[in-house]
Order: structure tokens, then sequence, then C-alpha cells
């Protein structure tokens, strides 16, 4: 019975340096964040007198942070179109009896073993549309040369905002019901944005394919021959069998997905920059340079924290879910 | 050969082997030089010599092979003032090394103590840990520089600017991921094993040695698969901590080799190469458990 009780102890202390790492470096850390986005710190030196919210109302009044957040949201929404879209064919399509899967899996699958920094620097050369003096490269270039040159454009460097424009039939629907801030290039989405989905979607899709893979072949067989022995087309299976038995699969990708997308950072960093008038530009970006460049700390706290909380909207509800069916296992 | 196919695939929209097989096989390949496509560029361009590099002729086949690319790209050219990458590769490997050994060794503890010896309270404080993978790390970098640089180093007045601070970050910050994987492994070990070893006097330490530690092979392969991904392929804390071009890791190496303007595009695209191939050599020799790695990620691996 004494044994029992050191080990108890010991138990707790094996586990404690890590407790108290996470303890401090990140809850201890975050508090610091959060209080350090209500002083007036805006050099170097630490100047921790309180101001209350205003950093927080001056930085939704910000121009470039309300470009930011046009362009997180642009930038989530179709990444995970595209990746959820192309991940559930290709998983579909890898599920029909393929000779060579593993080939195919394999070359679907590598870019996520690649830094978000190596991509950039790729993609950055693969969407460069060239100039009227050297002619057109990259992707372009390749257009042109297979007779599709009607689908170059300028990529990441066009700085057209796509949005409703305010003197339709809509924008003046729009305005008349008081939304008319909807038909404005605050509400849109850069043609930056999009280069940089290209990037990403090319990184994570296959990942997406994976998890999807897995979840089609967790599906029982039994299942599929009953509903076959029903009479349902192959076609039905898949509609009335399958999708419904992936949605826990959908619904981890987009929290994964979509976690990963409010913190895109890296892939900017190498592939565009900020962009002419902030086309490319994100909050993780915006944070960075603020603070660390241009030494307002009480600003990046701000950002950093809003970050967070968008974060945490997402990830929370999802931890409190499956740590919840796990007990129920 | 066929009773493999066979079995692989569950349930068949394209049936036979009339035109939609074909259709299908052609969708796949279509896709697959899709995603092949930026690797193509990517050593097409590194193996060009200078002469030959232009962006008109940027999707031509080499004439000959030069290695011209990846000797700058590795040594840089002093002259010039153009730093080679081979420095920042081998703090890369400095860096990535301890920080996986440490951090595996760190969650196969964590995991073992969460799995065999639960205490009251220590379901709480899993997912209380699990959400440290998920933070933006914005949150945390302003006070971590802070406290980085009061932290004194080995050698060196603080840990801020150096490989051994980043070792340091990137195991604390890699606490959740590897004690999540480790839980989920050891979670399937049974309890009666733990049990019957404890009957025969083994102590906590003991079952862990003799019982546990012995089964992990596989665990430590897909916890130190991911850890060496993440960690290479890091470049957010990378670049808040380690100021000085000396110090840095290969992904800010990389990304100012890319930013200069003096750099040759085909010299850029073989440091990208070289940045890329450790990650890539993994996954390649290793692919079934990096698999297994990236699943588990999602939380119920």
């Amino acid at each position: 019975m004494k044994r029992w009780n050191w080990e108890r102890t010991a138990a707790v202390l094996l586990l404690s340096p890590s407790i108290i790492l996470i303890a401090i470096f990140v809850y201890g850390f975050i508090a610091f964040t959060g209080y350090a986005s209500l002083t007036a710190w805006d050099r170097l030196d630490p100047d921790f007198t309180y101001v209350g919210f205003t950093n927080y109302v001056k930085l939704f009044a910000n121009q470039r942070f309300q470009i930011d957040l046009r362009n997180t949201v642009g930038f989530t929404v179709l990444f995970l179109i595209a990746c959820l879209t192309i991940g559930l064919t290709l998983a579909i399509l890898l599920d029909q009896r393929i000779r060579a899967e593993g080939v195919f899996r394999s070359i679907f699958l590598f870019p996520m073993a690649i830094s978000f920094i190596v991509t950039g620097v790729v993609w950055r050369w693969l969407l460069n549309p060239g100039s009227p003096e050297l002619g057109s490269t990259g992707v372009n270039l390749l257009f042109e040369k297979l007779g599709l040159g009607f689908l170059k454009w300028g990529w990441f460097t066009d700085p057209v905002v796509w949005h409703i424009p305010p003197d339709s039939g809509l924008g003046q629907l729009l305005q008349q019901i008081g939304l008319g801030f909807m038909a404005s290039p605050k509400v849109g989405l850069s043609a930056g944005v999009v280069s940089l989905v290209l990037a990403a979607t090319w990184q994570m899709s296959g990942y997406t394919m994976a998890m999807y893979l897995a979840g089609l072949r967790a599906i029982p067989d039994e299942l599929r021959e009953a509903a076959r022995v029903d009479g349902a087309s192959e076609w039905q299976v898949l509609w009335h069998i399958v999708f419904p038995m992936l949605r826990p699969i959908t619904l981890s990708a987009v929290i994964i997905l979509g976690h990963i997308s409010l913190k895109i950072y890296d892939l900017v960093v190498a592939m565009t920059g900020p962009g002419i008038g902030f086309s490319t530009d994100v909050p993780a970006y915006f944070m960075w340079d603020t603070t660390f460049r241009g030494n307002h700390f009480a600003r990046g706290s701000a950002i950093a924290m809003v970050l967070l909380v968008m974060v945490a909207v997402l990830i929370i509800p999802y931890l409190v879910w499956t740590t919840r069916t796990e007990a129920e296992l | 050969m066929t009773t493999q196919t066979q079995t692989k695939g569950k349930f068949v929209l394209f049936p036979g082997w009339q035109w939609q097989r074909i259709l299908l096989y052609a969708t796949l390949v279509f896709f697959a030089v899709l995603y092949l496509v930026p690797v193509y560029l990517l050593v097409v361009t590194g193996l060009k010599s200078f002469a030959e590099v232009s962006q008109a002729r940027m999707w031509n086949l080499p004439v000959g092979i030069s290695f011209d690319s990846f000797y700058k790209a590795w040594f840089g050219a002093p002259a010039e003032g153009v730093r080679g990458l081979g420095v920042n590769f081998w703090n890369s490997v400095y860096l990535t090394v301890p920080a996986t050994l440490i951090s595996a060794m760190l969650g196969s503890i964590n995991g073992y103590i969460l799995t065999k010896w639960k205490f009251r309270g220590s379901d709480v404080l899993f997912p209380l840990l699990l959400f440290g993978m998920f933070i933006p790390y914005q949150s945390i970098l302003i006070p971590l520089v802070q406290v980085l640089s009061k932290i004194p180093g080995i050698g060196s007045e603080s840990l801020y600017g150096t490989i051994p601070g980043l070792i340091f970050v990137h195991i604390v910050y890699g606490i959740p991921i590897t004690t999540l994987i480790f839980r989920n492994y050891y979670a399937a070990i049974p309890n009666e094993l733990v049990e019957a070893a404890r009957i025969d006097g083994a102590t906590i330490f003991g079952i862990y040695r003799h019982v546990l530690f012995p089964l992990s092979l596989p665990g430590f392969v897909v916890v130190m698969i991911w850890q060496f991904t993440s960690v290479w392929n890091d470049f957010l804390f990378a670049v808040t901590v380690t100021g000085n071009p000396a110090s840095q890791p290969i992904t800010v190496g990389l990304n100012n080799l890319a930013g200069s303007y003096i750099v040759e595009w085909n010299v850029q695209m073989a440091g990208a190469f070289l940045a890329a191939l450790p990650t890539l050599a993994v996954y390649i020799f290793l692919g079934r458990y990096f698999m297994r790695g990236l699943l588990a990620g999602s939380l119920k691996g």
C-alpha cells in the first residue's frame, strides 16, 4: 500500500515538468500578451501604462487590418472548398481498386512533407506572370505553349479586388436595406489571395485525401452489401451510405485546415509578401511586421489576441467534442 | 496479383475495363501530373547551367546536367555578398536532431503517465495540454523573446538568438503533439500487461523500462517523423528567435536567399531543393509511418 503512494507521487512528478512548461509558456504567455495588448507599449522598451481597449478599437478601425480580415476570410473559404473537394474526389477515385494506388497516393501526399517556405519559393516562380518586355514566364508561359494563352493573367501581382459593384442592381438593393458596405472592396476577394490558395491547396489537399481515404476504408463492407442487396445503385450507395459516414472526417478536416489557414504566415512571407495595397496581407503577417519591425508591441499583441480568439472559437468546441466522445467509448 | 488489387478498393463506381475505367485512370494521371509540375520545374531549373537559364526556356529540359546552381546555393558567392545555405543546413541538423529526440522522450513519458498512471484531474489536464498545439504562436512570441533573452545560455549571454534557444522552444511547444501521439499509442497497449508486471513487483520506472518502452518503437518512429518534419520546416520560431544569419536554420536562410535580388532564380530553386531534401527523404523511406503521424494530428489517431 505504501509503495502505491510513492508511485502516485512519482507519476505526478514525472508529468510536472511538462505541466509547468505548458502552464508558463502557453497560458502564462497568453496572459502576458493579453495584458500587453491593453497597454501603451509602442517602442522597444516595455511600457505597461494601462490604456484599456484602445488598441483594439484602433485596430478594427485600421484599414490594413480590415483588409487582412477580408483576406483571411476569402483565403479560408476558398482553401477549405478546394481542399475538401479535391481531397474527397481523389479519395473516392483511389478507392476504385486502382492499380499502383500507392504510387498515386505518394504523389498526392508528398507536398505535405515540404515546408511552406519551399512551396512559397517555387510557386512564386510558377505564378510569376512575367513582363511585357521579357514575355510570359511560369504558368503563363506554359499556357501559351499549350495554346491556352487566354488563361494568362497577373496572378498575385494583379491588385484587383472582386466585389459587388455599388452601382449594380444588387449593390443598390444592398444600399437600400442598409448593407451598402457589402458592395465595396471591403467585402471582396483579392486576386492575390487566389494564388496563395493555389499553392496552399497543392500542399494540403493530399492530406485531406489521406483523411478521407482512411474514412472510406473504415466503412464496413456489410453496410454497402446490405444496400446493394436492397437494390441500391453504386451512386446511391455513395450518396446515402458513404457520404453520411464521412461527415465526422469532414468536420475534422474543416477544423484542422481552418486553423492552419487562419494562422497562415510562412507561405505569404516566401511567396508574395503583403502585396500591392496589402492584396495578399494577412493578420499573422501584419502582427510580425508591426511587432518585430515596427516595435508597436501593444498593437502586435492585440492582433495576436484577435488571432487567438478566432482559432479558439474553432478549436475549443472540437477539443470538448473529441474528449467527450472518447470518454463515451 | 489479382487478389491483392481486388481486396484493396471497397466499392466500385466504374466496374469492368470499359471506357469508364480508362477515364478514371486518365483523371488520376492528370492530377498526378498537376501535383508534379512544381517538382519538375524545381529539378529542371536546379540542374541547368547559368548560361542555359532563361525565363523564356524555363520549361525546357536542361541540355546538359550542371550542378553549378547547387554549388552556389550551398557555398554562396562571398565576392557577390551571397551567403550559402550550407551553414544554415547544418544549423537545421543541429537544431532538429536534439529537439526531436528530447521531444519524443518527453512525449513518451507523458503518454505513459496519462494512460497507465491516471490521477485525479489528469483527464482535465490533457485537453488543456492539447490546446497548446493549436494556438497561433503569435500569441506567445512577444513574452517568448523577452524570457529567452533573460535565460542564460551555455557559452552565450542568453538563449535568445541561439540554436539551443530554438531547441528549447521546439521541445516546449512539441509537448502537446508528442504527448497526444504517445497517449493514443499506449492506450492500445492492454492494462493487463502493466498489472501483471506490478504483481511481479515492478515499480513505475521498471514497468516503463521493461514493459512499455520495448513496445514503443513504432510510436517513437511516428513521433520522431512528426517532430523532425515540423522542426525542420518551421519558419516562425526560427525567424523570431534567431536574428544572426550564422545561426539561422535553413528555412530562414532560404527565405533570405530567395528575397535577395542579386541571387539568380536557378540558385533559389536549388536552395529550395536542398531545404526540402531531408523531409522528402524521410517521407520516401518511412512513408507509411509518416501517414500515421499525419492522421494522428487529427486527434483521433
